[in-house]
């Protein structure tokens, strides 16, 4: 079921949760986190898509704030608040508020979110577009346990990837570095049967690939070897070499989900190495809400302190 | 002041460099040694190599469990258990990225078959049964690695193949020397088919690798015939390389009983005598025996259900805490549970078998279980099967488990229900806690698995009145990747040697100790009571629960 509010307040926002599970009989509910979305109307559709589905495995609250551009001076000096509240088969195994801010109170949206989280469960915000330089000291990052960004969504990946670099704390995550954990694990899968030591490593990747460049710094962070990034045409990764004393391992995904993993004195073999979409990475996501420390290895190397 | 300050200073500055030297030695070993501490954490795939992978860390916890290089080998590869369930399960894994690049499947079974036809079978099964969803690159990968070897389990050329197969897949597809054999076919033919692998050396590991052996239920028919089956298992396996599926293990709620009662404060204080009043395990189905007349008649349902899934069920409901999650620890404790049960000493008056007769059940009119085809008419094989059992230790002395298991009930559930005492005093008169019951804890296995705890609460209104209500808690939703089918995180298991979720040999022989005496009474007294099919049993088993002053939950 769904309840529009308009120009309403925090405090009449949960009346309208209560009012409706209370209307589809399911006043107890399982929930185990809150999401928060920060989005702009173009990307919320999708954004509210995957964390519906993502919802299946975590059941949820997701509050989705979405800041109107403010086109009129008096749009602009008079701060407004709607809300749209889905309950039941509308918004996945949980419930969504979808929060549009105008004026004024989009400066201040943490005073919305904040009455709305789940009493006692973790909050996780999630950036789909436009992440603040520092999540941590953001507002509604503040919040959170887990900040989720994604550095496909920026303009300059690798500038924004400095950045994140320099702004890490316990707690943030990217996309891109999600999207790499079937890289990761078929790579080391690889090393378990090969059982050398890597002498070289080579990442291939399109141009401008911040996961590529998140898996050539976890490479060189763990293999203690460099790591050369070579360009191709894409898409994203597509291949990396490790070289061994017995010759090449290689993964070689030139294009499509399937790839051919190649370990020395064995035939090539292929592999399922698919894009994952959105809400997968966001499940993903959603199953550890303690800080990455391997994501803080990959982004900083092997050694640098937690809590910087 | 300072003085004073100085002189208490003093002491423990005399021993100051010697204890720095320590310190200092430390940090400088920890400088140069940085590298080496770094790998003594890191956790290797196999606990006996001595090689450890760089790319493996246990702060990375993103990056799965996935198995060693292996190969799966299917014997009675054509059956049900392994079309419906065994290739989906092979199939879903290696979607979810957990088999390793290189797995092998081969199938043995006497069909006139060439590798292709075998990967169309198990294409065309996948494709009907898989959870997840049908992908072309992953059917790919594991579609390389499918072999088939047709013949008999006589058949010495059948095995010199496998063998030739073996090796041929090592060479090719890295699996290392490690396989696991499954033997998915009737246990009349272990022994032979197990004896064939010795045979042709397949059960001997080569240097480094590993061989397994995979066997299903049941675990034979008594005591007797269990030892002989696992003296004969044994023979040619090493036992901790034996893996028995009680696929029951293998579900996500009966792994959560542990984590509810040992990672929580809230529950194992009161989950003893001193607060529980009695435990039922039920496991009820709603179909009767089908195709399985030959299997079933003479088997029953308290050897099918009782002796392996709610023993089991029983034992991690009751243990107590393992030193460690690991399968030697949960061995143990699982152990001192079942060799602790006492059977009720009248077991005619605390045991209960019926059969289903012919009756509507949930709007369809079925048969009688002595009217199923190939089924004796004098059969006295129980369809239902409901027994008492207490433990006898410090925990649970005087709480009574309850077990029940049927076909043709009214639905099909299975779960764990601890009934709570009822309040030692109650401050409200009796018309106001009239409908109140007793507090319950009630884990659903399946379906639809989760948890329910029900206690009373007041009835909104003037009055003082209270009334049972449920708390309910269901985790996630059968679709969700996170949601695994028990066969794929046992398959999974057996390919990674964990065994915590297998129960051993010496489980299986301590359940027919406690499921042989209830068999040869009811051998000796009586007949099976008649019960509608579709009801929720015979109405000796409610009687049965009378005599003790309970009642039976309606599940």
């Amino acid at each position: 079921m769904k309840i529009d509010l308009t120009d309403t307040t925090a405090s009449k926002i949960n009346k309208a949760l209560v009012q409706g599970r209370r209307a589809i009989g399911t006043p107890a509910v399982g929930m185990v986190l809150t999401m928060v979305i920060v989005t702009d109307e173009e990307n919320a559709y999708d954004s509210i898509k995957a964390a519906e589905e993502a919802s299946h495995e975590h059941p949820s609250r997701t509050l989705v704030v979405i800041k109107r551009h403010a086109r009129t001076l008096r749009e602009r000096t008079h701060s407004r608040l709607d809300a749209e509240v889905r309950v039941g088969s509308e918004a996945g195994t949980g419930e969504t508020v979808i929060l549009r801010t105008f004026g004024e109170v989009s400066d201040h949206a943490d005073s919305v979110v904040l009455p709305l989280l789940l009493p006692d469960a973790p909050v996780v915000v999630w950036w789909p577009v436009d992440a603040p330089d520092n999540p941590a000291k953001d507002p509604l990052g503040a919040l959170a346990q887990r900040r989720i960004t994604d550095l496909y969504a920026v303009e300059h990946p690798l500038e924004a990837l400095e950045t994140r670099v320099r702004s890490y704390a316990p707690g943030d995550t990217d996309l891109a570095w999600t999207r790499l954990t079937p890289w990761r694990s078929m790579l080391a899968a690889a090393l378990d049967q090969a059982r050398v030591k890597v002498t070289s490593a080579v990442v291939e990747s399109e141009a401008e690939n911040p996961s590529a460049e998140l898996l050539a710094r976890w490479l060189e962070a763990r293999l203690r070897v460099p790591v050369q990034r070579a360009v191709t045409a894409g898409p994203v990764v597509t291949a990396v070499r490790l070289g061994t004393a017995n010759g090449e391992i290689v993964i070689d995904r030139p294009e499509g989900p399937l790839a051919t993993l190649s370990l020395p004195g064995q035939p090539p073999r292929t592999l399922a190495l698919k894009v994952r979409a959105t809400s997968e990475l966001i499940a993903e996501e959603l199953r550890r809400l303690d800080a990455d420390e391997m994501y803080a290895v990959a982004l900083r190397g092997e050694g640098t302190k937690e809590n910087v | 002041m300072s003085k004073t300050r100085s002189a208490g200073a003093e002491p423990p500055a005399a021993p100051a460099p010697q204890a720095a030297a320590p310190t200092a030695q430390a940090e400088t070993s920890s400088t140069t040694t940085a590298p080496q501490a770094a790998d003594a954490v890191r956790v290797p795939l196999d606990p006996a190599a001595d090689w450890d992978n760089p790319l493996r860390d246990d702060r990375d916890r993103r990056l799965p469990r996935i198995a060693g290089p292996s190969g799966l080998v299917i014997f009675g590869v054509t059956g049900d258990l392994s079309r419906k369930k065994l290739m989906p399960a092979v199939y879903d894994l290696a979607n979810r990225g957990l088999l390793p690049p290189g797995f092998s499947l081969v199938g043995f079974a006497r069909r006139d078959w060439e590798d292709q036809d075998f990967a169309q079978v198990v294409h065309d099964a996948v494709k009907e049964h898989a959870r997840t969803a049908f992908r072309e690159e992953v059917w790919q990968q594991l579609a390389e690695g499918m072999r088939f070897i047709p013949g008999d389990f006589d058949d010495d050329k059948a095995f010199e193949q496998l063998g030739k197969a073996v090796d041929e897949l090592n060479a090719s597809r890295g699996t290392g020397g490690n396989f696991a054999f499954y033997l998915s076919v009737p246990p009349k033919f272990f022994p032979k088919v197990v004896q064939q692998l010795k045979k042709h050396g397949l059960a001997d590991p080569p240097e480094g690798s590993w061989r397994r052996a995979v066997i299903e239920k049941p675990f034979g028919h008594d005591l007797a015939s269990a030892r002989e089956l696992n003296a004969i298992v044994h023979d040619v396996f090493e036992p901790d390389q034996v893996f028995r599926i009680d696929h029951y293990l293998g579900k996500e709620t009966v792994q959560n009983i542990l984590a509810l009662r040992f990672a929580n404060q809230m529950y194992e204080p009161i989950w003893n005598r001193s607060y529980v009043d009695h435990v039922q395990i039920t496991m009820a189905e709603d179909i009767g025996i089908g195709g399985r007349a030959g299997y079933y008649d003479g088997i029953g349902a308290a050897r099918d259900v009782i002796q392996n899934h709610l023993l089991q069920l029983m034992a991690l409901t009751a243990m107590e805490e393992p030193i460690a999650f690991d399968a030697e620890a949960l061995l143990t404790e699982k152990l001192k549970v079942l060799k602790s049960v006492r059977l009720p000493e009248d077991l005619g008056a605390h045991t209960v078998r019926g059969q289903y007769a012919e009756a509507w059940q949930g709007g369809e009119k079925v048969i009688g279980y002595l009217q199923e085809d190939g089924i004796d008419p004098r059969s006295k094989t129980d369809t239902y099967a409901a027994i008492k059992l207490e433990i006898d230790n410090r925990r649970w002395a005087g709480v009574p488990f309850y077990l029940r298991a049927g076909k043709r009930l009214g639905r099909r559930v299975t779960e764990i229900a601890v009934v709570f005492q009822r309040a030692p005093h109650s401050p409200f008169d009796s018309t106001a806690t009239e409908e109140l019951g007793q507090n319950a804890i009630v884990i659903r296995v399946q379906p639809d698995e989760g948890m329910t705890v029900r206690f009373g609460s007041k009835v909104p209104g003037t009055s003082m009145e209270i009334r049972d209500v449920t708390m309910d808690f269901a985790y996630g939703e059968s679709f969700t990747e996170s949601s695994p089918e028990a066969y794929e995180r046992l398959i999974l298991d057996v390919l990674l040697g964990d065994a915590n979720l297998f129960p051993r040999h010496q489980e299986v022989e301590e359940s027919w100790k406690i499921l042989d005496p209830i068999e040869e009474h009811w051998t000796a007294h009586g007949r099976p009571a008649q019960y509608a099919s579709g009801s929720w049993g015979p109405e000796e088993a409610d009687e049965m629960l009378a005599r003790d002053g309970r009642s039976w939950r309606r599940p």
